[in-house]
């Protein structure tokens, strides 16, 4: 089983709800932090890093010799990555995103491939949790190579919980993929539902099945509620606001460790995620 | 000689837009001709990333020679000086004002980036 913790909005308690899910197994479980450009899940587990792996990822090489400056590689590049004007091409890896299409359309053979170092994947263990998470480089855009990197050097193993990066964009979408059943964390204000609505927008297309959490239930409206009702979207739980949670967060203590009756309220949680499982294709995603 | 100036509009009474790779507008102005014609830059405006490098081989593909503007960051400055095209930042008032500036001297041609990206 591999659950997807997303959300459109940012701060709406997804490592929170991520870690907590995860330390609340019994059996075997991995958390994968993907939220490379500032992973943080890692702050309420202090795990043991084992290894380390480069991510790498291929940018063009342009041979001077050979090159004609005729710009066939910058008509290609839809990211200005490489850019001809008449002359020898520039190059600007930190905007290319590897696919080579320069390189095919280079009809002189002048631009090769090298690999530029982006970030690592890290793997370890929290305890009986097994751990691992992506950390792009700084000044370096390019999330999804490490993602990707991430979820390949780490299968899923147990109970896997994916900790998304906000929004819905492409790092969601490497992130999110293939999971079972997605889990999106909202707060019921305007700004929650908003970015809520974009993530099931996101998730819809993709096809996955998923539910909401909706954390520091309490404050702001039922806007939210009304939402998911009208949509036929499972509403999986809410978690009131607490001040024990936000007083454990700011010491990097997990909210199920500061507050253990929320324990079997994340057990009925994992069971409800199964069911959203055991329910793909039969209508439960919307 | 061709000069590209960034315009929040159409003509040589717009007023300078201080950004290259997201104004508005480019006002082309041909010194010998002294023809004026006005390119739309919206496609750089939208775009996520390159704005600066977009903008600039827009402006190289008009066959401009220099750029007026009021500021130029690190990845537009490469891409402009790859073409050969001179960058004068700084400038004010309407696009009118801007060119008769250049032409008087009293704006300096700039050996470097003069913001960081995404300013």
């Amino acid at each position: 089983m591999t659950v997807a913790v997303a959300s459109g909005k940012g701060g709406t308690g997804k490592t929170t709800v991520a870690v907590s899910l995860a330390l609340s197994r019994e059996e075997p479980a991995l958390l994968l932090d993907c939220d490379v450009e500032e992973p943080n899940a890692n702050l309420f587990l202090s795990p043991a890093i084992e290894d380390t792996l480069p991510v790498e990822m291929l940018v063009p090489e342009v041979d001077a010799a050979r090159c004609t400056g005729c710009g066939a590689c910058s008509r290609a590049c839809r990211f200005h990555a490489i850019v001809s004007l008449g002359t020898e091409p520039l190059v600007f890896p930190e905007l290319c995103h590897a696919c080579g299409g320069c390189v095919l359309a280079c009809p002189a053979g002048a631009i090769r491939e090298v690999p530029l170092c982006i970030g690592v994947v890290e793997r370890g263990r929290a305890g009986p949790l097994a751990f691992a998470q992506g950390r792009l480089d700084v000044g370096h855009a390019m999330a999804v190579p490490v993602i990707r990197a991430l979820r390949s050097a780490v299968p899923p193993h147990g109970f896997t919980i994916i900790d998304a990066p906000p929004g819905t964009s492409c790092p969601v979408i490497a992130s999110v993929h293939g999971a079972d059943a997605v889990l999106l964390v909202t707060e019921p204000t305007p700004f929650g539902l908003n970015d809520l609505a974009l993530a099931v927008g996101m998730v819809r297309a993709l096809g996955l099945p998923f539910g909401v959490l909706i954390n520091r239930s309490d404050i702001g409206d039922n806007a939210v509620r009304d939402y998911c009702a009208h949509e036929m979207i499972p509403l999986l739980m809410e978690i009131p606001e607490d001040r024990r949670v936000a007083d454990a967060y700011s010491r990097g203590i997990p909210a199920i460790e500061a507050v253990p009756d929320l324990l079997p309220r994340f057990h009925e949680l994992a069971d409800r995620l199964s069911g959203l499982r055991a329910g793909r294709g039969a209508g439960v995603a919307g | 000689m061709k000069i590209a100036v960034t315009a929040k509009g159409e003509g040589l009474s717009a007023e300078v837009d201080e950004r290259f790779g997201r104004a508005a507008c480019f006002v082309l102005y041909d010194t010998e001709t002294k023809m004026v014609r006005t390119i739309d830059n919206g496609q750089s405006v939208n775009a996520a990333q390159g704005a600066g490098i977009q903008a600039a081989e827009t402006i190289a593909r008009q066959g401009a020679e220099c750029l007026i503007t009021g500021h130029c960051g690190p990845k537009a400055f490469r891409t402009l000086s790859s073409a050969g095209i001179r960058v004068y930042n700084g400038a004010a008032g309407t696009v009118a004002q801007a060119i008769a500036a250049l032409e008087q001297g009293s704006l300096a041609k700039a050996s470097a980036a003069d913001v960081d990206s995404h300013w």
